[in-house]
């Protein structure tokens, strides 16, 4: 260090480099005795002109990087950060930085995700993050950014508290944002943050994982050292390909992979609730049919498709996937927008590679019938060693596992008549009095349940209070509810926090209820929106107006809920607290945690086997009209007809902007950009525009008072004088006033037949108004000269006139070469 | 052996009306009888037919004509080993119409069709055996596409050719390989590629294969086939109608092409890769109608329908003479290669030269050529990669070279043939030279001519 001051000193250097090697750091400490960050104090103040480049030494581990980043930030503004970031991404020392998005930005978990982050939400009694924490920490992560926005308080209140802070070598980092409505907007703020140094692990804050990520890893940079273009590994698992076996385990659409087999790259990504969903016939059998480019065969020898697989949303990426994110602030969905986007860019070439993950587990909560599979995973033990008996998140008390998957945590009170089924977890503290039937459910902690209560796969958290009769199936019930005598809560229904349900009352199937009023004005805007906008509203300090009335009842208040009158005891029963939300979709059994009713399931079969029926006697049809088109590709007939419908569409759009003209109701102006506008909706060209203006031309000059043929002559005549020149200017070249005379000829024979015997008439008036030239003329008739005869019938009409025209030129031509 | 209750119905093609073979078969040469390495098309096929101890051969050909010159040549050349039936059919008949014009001649369970022109090493009593032990309603022969590298030099391909996309399929297997979810030529699929969504739920996973090709050879479900061609009068031709609506329709009726795995999965496999689903049964045993439904979907009664594929391992030959450039490449592969094919015996130049044949002086034969029996060949003659065949009277100083010069050809001093085909008691005059031409039979190539990617043949020839 002296000696690089002293040739600074000498030769002016403009940078000096504080050695990215730890000996040669040390040689500098043991020179100086200054901490390092002293030295580059030091440094700074003796060669205050200078910019330095400090290199932080990547040999340290991670955090103690960041220390020196963040101290180094803090000396001055003329100091350069420079980390190094190709030495920084050494195989060795690396072991992986991981981006956690601590939200979702759906709202499938609404209400309860109004009070509380989804990835707090407990998950056999521990909160989602930790489990997801948990495997990044033993998968070797070093260092996680954890992405707050909902409920950012809440979020790093828990990071906080977890044992994740205190831990070595791991290290995690909250990054809290306010205003992203998308994954993409988090993405975009990581970017600017500039935290992210090489590839990352980005994952969601409800991910349940076990599966190694050195594999994966390995893979990724890999192929990155081959082609710089191989920004993101994708990882996918293998599920059941039947639609039911789908939905009954994790909700989600039915996904379709297109891979390549040899390099697993990915080629099409296509979930099927995209396509669905439309009316017209022909985009159902769309939504029947996967359409893929015939280009992805076109140098592959096989390609895969994959729909019986689950996206795990484990995403491998290099840093370049946040630059495109940020180059593309229009991205939103990570799937929907970036991967589609990725995939359809053939500019920048970027390729999307996938990672098929075999005995590991992964799946993503992200929605509630994915919460019921994933906490059966884990008490089925699938998702070992995140298991209920192995305390990883926090340093609990004992758990005892027994037979069938019972698991009882130590300090439990249990009435010796109690029965405790297979598959069921009960938390500390909780207290169960007699003849109690408990089976495939989830107990929190501190909960109070009395006797004579039945609860079947259900989901209860802590402190829950449950008196006495009181039946449970298949719901899920929040922190703090109250459940008053003999009430029965019927499958799929979620209760959010302390909610009250009076006596002897039913919750019918699949109803939502918590003591926050939902929020009906928000109902149509963008959903990514809604979360986001509901969430911050909860976690701002300050309750919004519509909180007013019910004060405390936020989560966070801790305070016992007043009784309000406000609350409908239809919905919740004499003394309940709580009102019923309205999803206004009647697809709630799609995604709830009870089981799908077997009619739903009868039903799909039925849809099933009926669109079958139809797809097949569809292509039958098709086949049979097949023989008159030999050799034609399957759905040629489809399409045709489609364009033809297209075309006539485009005919009529145009007619009505020329009404419109002619009335008075809108400029010339407006209707060229208008018509231009439906040009390039409907992907015609000029001559198409022309054709059909002048049909809609032809049509208003036949509208009016004729009886002889030399009124409708006049009639033309006036209509060509006044909108001639807006004719004109579709008239771009010879080809298009080609394509008026064809659709003149069409409409003669076809349309409006009046038109046929003062077809010479009206040409002549169209090449006096200038609307048709006569080179336009001459190439019509010598065109007409090779058809048939009945080609011919108007040329021959015009016979005389083209004559004169051909004679005309010809004297031009001449008397062009005479001068 | 398996194979013994196979019926097999060669579609041997006709004579003359086959655009892609124009000049070289006529109404006098049937596609069958083409000489490929000297010997008839489909004698290549039924040898290999035979090796499978197939010997009850329906051979089907266009045109009366044709059929009995194709029978006169089976029924000389095999008849001591095969019964072979030669039947004729309407030249315009489609291969489905084919199929039921001769339907009442089909009584065994289970049939081959097969297209004359394949040429293969592939075993065909392995494709019946798996239809069998699959109790398949179609099962498709499939193989690796031959590489197109040697395109370049090929006999008689002319740039045309070339310009038109290779040959291939389309090919869509379910992951044990075994199953066909979807076949179509490549030419009849537009830009766009449609798969049944019904379909991959089923299946769960496809892959689409473009490095396959179909070899027109296919195991057929006797009483299926009938029923179906009785029933759908649409159906024209077997590999665009018949082999794409079988496998639409053993999906119709809701049973899974691996029904093997759905039924085992849905019990107790021992946990493996994606068996993790085997804890979710709990899930959904809250309702024993709702298990019961689910297994009745999943395993439901087993379809009468089941369409399989053949995929020869990699290795092996097959070629479908059905184009020139084929033609060409099959008689290069045959004097190469495929040798074994022909059964001759190699020399040691490598190359097979009939011992009546006559060479002047400073005449040489390379490698990978045949020379057919009793043909003379000046001074200074050059063959390389060709088959020359019976009889040809060469004179001196001719190159053939990359080109197949069939029976009684008559060629002058001094003519260069190059990737071309001459057919039979063809005339090249002096000094000629045919470049990618294809010489129709009996046609004279006039003295000093020379000729590029030309087809030649004679007027009242070309005229059927």
């Amino acid at each position: 260090m002296a000696a690089e001051k002293v040739y600074h000193n000498k030769g002016g250097a403009i940078h000096v480099d504080i050695a990215c090697d730890v000996d040669l750091v040390r040689l500098a400490l043991s020179l100086t005795s200054l901490p390092v960050l002293d030295l580059i104090k030091r440094t700074k103040k003796l060669m205050a002109d200078v910019v330095l480049s400090v290199t932080v030494p990547h040999t340290l581990p991670l955090n103690e990087q960041i220390c020196y980043h963040l101290a180094t930030a803090g000396i001055g503004p003329a100091l350069n950060k420079l980390n190094d970031r190709s030495h920084a991404s050494g195989p060795e020392e690396y072991l992986g930085q991981a981006v956690l998005l601590a939200d979702s930005f759906a709202q499938q978990f609404r209400p309860i995700t109004d009070e509380r982050p989804k990835v707090l939400l407990p998950l056999v009694n521990v909160p989602m993050i930790d489990y997801t924490l948990e495997w990044l920490a033993s998968a070797g992560v070093e260092e996680v950014f954890v992405f707050c926005c909902a409920h950012a308080k809440q979020v790093t209140s828990h990071l906080e508290h977890s044992r994740w802070t205190s831990q070595s070598n791991f290290t995690v980092t909250p990054i809290e944002s306010r205003d992203c409505v998308s994954a993409g907007d988090a993405l975009r703020v990581i970017d600017q943050r500039g935290v992210v140094r090489g590839d990352f692990i980005l994952i969601s804050g409800d991910t349940v994982s076990n599966m190694s990520l050195k594999e994966v890893l390995k893979e990724h940079q890999e192929r990155r050292k081959k082609d710089k273009l191989a920004v993101m590994t994708m990882v996918y698992r293998r599920c059941k390909p039947h639609p039911l076996i789908y939905q009954t385990r994790l909700g989600s659409e039915q996904l379709l992979l297109v891979v390549d087999p040899s390099t697993k790259q990915l080629l099409h990504y296509d979930s099927m609730k995209e396509a669905g969903g439309r009316e017209s016939t022909k985009q159902q059998t769309l939504a029947r049919q996967v359409v893929l480019e015939r280009s992805l065969l076109a140098d592959r020898p096989a390609v895969q498709l994959c729909s019986d697989v689950q996206d795990c949303y484990i995403d491998i990426c290099s840093p370049e996937v946040l630059l495109l994110f940020t180059d593309n602030f229009d991205y939103q969905h990570l799937r929907r927008d970036f991967v589609r986007g990725l995939l359809s860019d053939e500019i920048l070439g970027n390729k999307i590679h996938t990672y098929e993950i075999i005995g590991d587990y992964a799946a993503r909560i992200d929605n509630l019938r994915a919460y019921d599979v994933v906490s059966k995973d884990i008490i089925h033990r699938w998702t070992y060693p995140m298991v209920p008996d192995i305390r990883f998140a926090s340093p609990e008390t004992g758990i005892k596992i027994g037979r069938s998957n019972i698991y009882k945590e130590d300090g439990l009170v249990l009435a010796p008549t109690t029965i405790i089924g297979p598959s069921t977890v009960v938390g500390s503290g909780t207290s169960i009095s007699d003849n109690t039937i408990i089976r495939n459910s989830v107990i929190g902690r501190g909960c109070t349940i009395g006797s004579n209560v039945v609860i079947e796969g259900s989901h209860i958290w802590n402190n829950v209070t449950i008196c006495d009769n009181v039946q449970i199936r298949h719901a899920v019930v929040c922190d703090g509810v109250n459940l008053k005598a003999r009430a029965i809560i019927q499958p799929g229904v979620v209760l959010s926090f302390k909610v009250v349900i009076g006596e002897d009352f039913t919750v019918p199937a699949y109803s939502k209820i918590s003591l926050v009023l939902q929020r009906h004005e928000e109902e149509n805007s963008d959903e990514e929106l809604e979360y986001a906008e509901a969430a911050s509203g909860v976690a701002g300090s300050a309750p919004s107006p519509l909180y007013d009335g019910m004060n405390g009842s936020q989560a966070d208040d801790g305070e016992e809920t007043p009784q309000s009158p406000r609350w409908d005891p239809l919905q919740v029963g004499l003394g309940g607290a709580g009102c019923k939300w309205s999803t206004g979709q009647d697809d709630e059994w799609r995604h709830s945690v009870a089981p799908i009713p077997p009619e739903k399931i009868k039903e799909i079969v039925a849809r099933e086997e009926e669109a079958e029926l139809e797809d097949a006697a569809r292509d039958m049809t098709t086949s049979s009209r097949k023989d008159n088109v030999e050799e034609q590709p399957d759905d040629d007939d489809d399409e045709d007809a489609d364009e033809e419908d297209d075309s006539l569409f485009f005919d009529k759009e145009v007619e009505a902007l020329f009404s419109r003209a002619v009335t008075g109701e809108s400029s010339a102006e407006n209707v060229v950009l208008e018509v231009d506008g439906l040009k390039l909706a409907y992907d015609r060209s000029f001559s198409d525009c022309a054709g059909a203006m002048f049909r809609a031309l032809l049509n208003l000059a036949a509208q009016g008072p004729q009886t002889t043929s030399r009124e409708l002559v006049q009639n033309t005549k006036q209509v060509l004088l006044q909108w001639g020149p807006l004719l004109r200017r579709f008239l771009k070249h010879q080809d298009d006033e080609m394509e008026v005379l064809l659709v003149f000829e069409e409409v003669c024979t076809e349309d409006r037949k009046e038109y046929a015997p003062v077809f010479a008439s009206v040409l002549q008036e169209l090449y006096d108004k200038d609307v048709i030239s006569e080179e336009a003329i001459i190439a019509w008739a010598s065109e007409k000269q090779h058809g048939d005869e009945s080609d011919k019938i108007f040329v021959k009409q015009c016979e005389r006139f083209i004559q004169w025209l051909q004679e005309a030129s010809e004297e031009d031509d001449e008397g062009g070469e005479e001068a | 052996m398996g194979a013994m209750s196979f019926q097999v119905v060669v579609l041997a093609g006709g004579g003359g009306l086959s655009k892609e073979l124009f000049p070289l078969v006529t109404k006098d040469l049937p596609k069958a009888l083409l000489p490929v390495g000297n010997r008839p098309l489909i004698s290549y096929l039924v040898e290999l037919l035979e090796a499978s101890y197939i010997k009850d051969l329906l051979v089907v050909v266009a045109s009366e004509e044709a059929a009995t010159l194709v029978e006169n040549f089976i029924s000389s050349a095999f008849y001591d080993r095969l019964r072979v039936e030669v039947v004729s059919v309407p030249e315009e008949l489609e291969t489905a119409d084919v199929l039921r014009k001769i339907s009442h001649r089909l009584t065994a369970d289970d049939f081959l069709v097969v297209s004359g022109d394949l040429m293969s090493d592939i075993p065909v009593g392995a494709v019946a055996a798996l239809h069998r032990r699959k109790d398949a309603a179609v099962t498709a022969l499939l193989c690796g596409r031959p590489n197109l590298k040697s395109s370049e030099g090929s006999t008689g391909a002319s740039s045309k050719d070339k310009t038109k996309q290779p040959v291939s399929d389309i090919i869509g297997l379910d992951s044990s390989q075994e199953h066909l979810l979807f076949l179509a030529s490549s030419g009849n699929v537009g830009k766009e590629l449609k798969v049944r969504r019904s379909l991959l739920r089923i299946a769960g996973n496809m892959e689409i294969r473009t490095d396959l090709v179909d070899a027109h050879l296919y195991a057929f479900k006797r009483v299926i086939v009938q029923e179906v061609l009785d029933s759908r009068p649409g159906i024209k031709c077997i590999k665009r109608d018949l082999v794409p609506y079988l496998i639409r329709w053993q999906l119709g009726l809701g049973a899974t092409p691996a029904p093997a795995s759905a039924v085992s999965d849905e019990g107790s496999d021992p946990p493996r890769a994606g068996s993790v689903e085997n804890g979710a049964p709990a899930v959904s045993i809250s309702g024993d109608e709702v298990s019961s439904l689910l297994q009745r979907v999943c395993s439901i009664d087993p379809s009468p329908f089941k369409c399989c594929a053949y995929v020869a391992s990699p290795g092996k030959y097959c070629a479908r003479v059905n184009t020139l450039q084929a033609y060409g490449e099959v008689n290069r592969a045959i004097a190469d290669e495929m040798i074994s094919l022909t059964q001759y015996e190699v020399s040691s130049h490598n190359n097979v030269v009939h011992e009546t044949a006559v060479m002047g002086s400073k005449t040489t034969v390379g490698p990978h050529c045949m020379v057919g029996e009793g043909s003379q060949m000046g001074d200074k003659c050059k063959i390389k990669r060709s088959v020359v065949g019976r009889h040809c009277r060469i004179g001196s100083n001719v190159t053939i070279v990359n080109s197949v010069v069939m029976n009684y050809v008559t060629i002058d001093d001094n003519c260069s043939i190059q990737s071309s085909v001459v057919c039979s008691n063809a005339h090249l005059q002096e000094r000629s030279s045919l470049k990618d031409c294809q010489v129709g039979a009996s046609y004279v190539v006039g003295a000093n001519q020379e000729y590029r990617e030309e087809a030649l043949a004679k007027k009242e020839k070309s005229s059927s």
